[in-house]
């Protein structure tokens, strides 16, 4: 094992190319570039051993993939927002034929209008899809859920596709000193892939073929339940990635100073970082906050957020991307987990970061010490005072 | 002169985001001269771009213009002409944008015939995501993702637009300008699909990756690469590996497809009222 001051990006093509994919597809997209250059440098420079196709669009690299997929190989793509929104179809597709691709996503906004910096918008997309959907905290937490990525998306229990989620910019272009693990250690904890369905002339089968409407609604319960169940394969995962490499990644959900605390923040993505900075400022004036980090949005960890915070008097959630006309995601799921417990906290929701907005210590500080907790729904953080009515 | 361009231009947007030495500025140069010289009313005019370096050229024009998807920008032009077929619509797109992640779009404009004025604007590369090899990208240079020389045959733009029924297609530089002034006003004229294939330099990550030293070294390249079309023809088909044609390569009169939609109108109508 060797520790480096490296970017993001080339953190996150390690844990790409440790895991020995037979296949990389891409095309080209801010802030996801780095990824696939740094991965097509390996290729050119004779590392890594895999065929590396570069297409014509995303929805030419998805679907290389996925025929790659259905072929037996290993295989991985890297995207953001725009690129994503256009894997879209084949993506759906993926999870359904049950095809344990991974992928990154740089996360960045939609358009219109158009910005390239960094939100979870585009993650929000993939929330129905059947992927499982992990949240990196930081360049090695990204680098690790590749590994463990493969590991849970081609366990026989789960056999479905797994996305690695990354801020964009803020992980994907920030230098951080990174463990890279041997490939040794990689290769015993991973193994070859073992696909359970392969297209093989000698053994014809159909993937994604038609379903009358007396099959597919059992099929999709198959694969949803799938993804419910996996939630016991993330931890056993978390656990022995843990053993194995010496140190916590991934996993459900991870708490930062929760035990005692009156009052927690939910938020998910590079953010912690800066909520963990909030929590320790108030806790030095003698406020009991804590966080708890949701590491795995699909499946939704409902279990581990009620136990986590049950007893607690508020919370506080942040989310970086919203539904229009609504307002909060995670949000509403996290209210959704703790309906009809006993003694629910008062639960705020704030809206934060879009777009590339820039956030401060102050006023994650401002969300947790609003007065009249539990009043607070969805509101922005940030925004344009001109834009504000009061 | 340099009041006569400006005007075309929304002088608070400039200076321009381009990189020195970059062809973007020749094209809207062109451009704006061509619609000058032709005496258009500014009004009447959309642009659109899709996404791209050279798809930013719309942001900073005066006309009504509309910023797309990557890819997409002629699907875009399509629909908008058809909800106002007197608007006169012009397209500019990168090579990347264009026949690359947009192929299906470009094709199908051209065979259809939507009265549409399409310019390339070719550097061989994706420039704005950091220089990637394009469909355009010559075999055997050196991009971000062909680090060891690229190993694809490139597209000729042009017989691609031939093969799909364009009636009118162009190719030429940045270092003609004036060829590509006239090229512009001919395809802004024409009724019909009409699109220019428009050589030019990116120095930032084409010209850096290939060591092609200066912009103006860039540049001149293309008097190696563009053969005018008359001499091109003659050519042995050996000796036209790497060379492509310049001036008009296409230019047929054909019905738009608006004009055959009118046509279908009327006989519908005819038949069905008995008119
Ligand atoms: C769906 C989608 N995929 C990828 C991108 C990223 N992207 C933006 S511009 C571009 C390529 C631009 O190349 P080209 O069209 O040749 O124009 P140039 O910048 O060279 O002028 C790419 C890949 C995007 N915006 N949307």
């Amino acid at each position: 094992m060797a520790i480096e001051l490296i970017e993001g990006s080339l953190a996150i093509a390690h844990g790409a190319a440790l895991c020995r994919p037979g296949v990389i597809s891409a095309y080209p997209i801010t802030p996801q570039t780095h990824i696939v250059e740094d991965l097509a440098k390996m290729v050119a420079d004779g590392q890594l051993k895999t065929e590396f196709v570069n297409t014509e669009s995303e929805f030419g690299a998805a679907s290389v993939v996925l025929g790659a997929l259905a072929g037996g190989s290993r295989a991985y793509t890297a995207t953001t927002s725009q690129g994503l929104a256009l894997m879209l179809e084949v993506l759906y597709n993926c999870a359904g034929m049950r095809l344990p691709l991974v992928m990154c996503c740089a996360n960045r906004s939609l358009s219109a209008p158009l910005s390239i910096w960094s939100d979870q918008q585009d993650a929000m997309l993939m929330r129905d899809s059947g992927f499982i959907m992990g949240f990196a905290e930081d360049a090695q937490e990204a680098l690790d859920l590749h590994i463990m990525g493969y590991k849970i998306a081609e366990d026989e229990r789960v056999q479905l596709p797994y996305m690695v989620n990354v801020d964009g910019f803020l992980i994907t272009h920030t230098f951080e000193p990174v463990n890279i693990p041997d490939q040794k250690l990689v290769d015993e904890y991973l193994g070859s892939y073992k696909p359970f369905q392969v297209l093989d002339p000698a053994n014809p089968i159909t993937m994604g073929c038609f379903t009358e409407p007396a099959y597919h609604m059992d099929v999709r319960y198959q694969m949803h339940k799938a993804n419910l169940e996996s939630t016991k394969v993330i931890e056993e995962v978390a656990a022995s990635f843990e053993k194995k490499f010496g140190r916590p990644s991934g996993g459900l959900i991870r708490n930062y100073k929760l035990d005692d605390a009156d009052t927690v923040v939910v938020a998910m993505g590079s953010i912690t970082g800066l909520v963990e900075e909030a929590v320790d400022t108030l806790r030095g004036k003698g406020q009991k906050v804590g966080l708890l980090k949701i590491k795995t949005l699909r499946p939704f960890p409902t279990d581990k957020v009620r136990e986590a915070l049950s007893g607690k008097k508020h919370v506080v959630v942040m989310d970086r991307a919203m539904s229009a006309g609504y307002g909060e995601i995670l949000g509403s799921e996290i209210k959704a987990a703790l309906y009809g417990t006993p003694n629910p906290p008062a639960i705020d929701s704030f809206i934060y970061g879009l777009g590339g907005r820039d956030i401060h210590e102050d006023e994650i500080i401002g969300m947790i010490n609003r007065p009249n907790p539990g009043t607070h729904r969805s509101e922005w953080v940030g925004l344009r005072p001109d834009l504000l009515e009061e | 002169m340099r009041e006569q361009i400006l005007k075309y231009f929304k002088q608070d947007k400039l200076p321009h985001v381009f990189c020195p030495g970059c062809g973007n500025g020749e094209v809207m140069h062109a451009m704006a001269q061509a619609i000058d010289e032709l005496g258009w009313d500014p009004t009447q005019i959309l642009i659109v771009g899709g996404i791209g370096c050279s798809s930013r050229i719309a942001t900073y024009t005066i006309f009504d213009s509309l910023h797309t998807l990557h890819g997409r920008p002629v699907a875009f032009a399509v629909g908008a002409k058809l909800a106002n077929p007197n608007l006169k619509v012009i397209i500019v797109s990168g090579d990347g944008d264009a026949s690359s992640i947009g192929g299906n779009h470009l094709i199908h404009a051209a065979r259809r015939n939507m009265d549409l004025t399409l310019f390339i604007v070719n550097n061989y590369t994706y420039g704005m995501t950091g220089g990637q090899y394009s469909p355009t990208t010559p075999l055997g240079s050196f991009t971000t993702t062909s680090p060891c020389g690229h190993v694809e045959e490139p597209f000729s733009i042009t017989d691609l637009l031939v093969g799909a029924g364009a009636p009118f297609v162009a190719r030429t530089g940045t270092l003609y300008f004036n060829e590509l002034v006239k090229l512009m006003k001919l395809a802004l004229a024409k009724n019909g699909f009409a699109a220019i294939d428009i050589f030019t330099q990116c120095p930032t990550n084409y010209g850096r990756n290939n060591r092609l030293g200066k912009p103006i070294d860039l540049i001149k390249t293309q008097a190696s690469i563009l053969v005018p079309k008359e001499k091109y023809d003659l050519l042995e088909p050996g000796d036209r590996v790497g060379k492509f044609a310049r001036g008009v390569i296409q230019d047929v009169e054909k019905p738009t497809f608006l004009d055959h939609y009118r046509a279908c109108i009327l006989s519908t109508r005819k038949a069905v009222h008995h008119e």
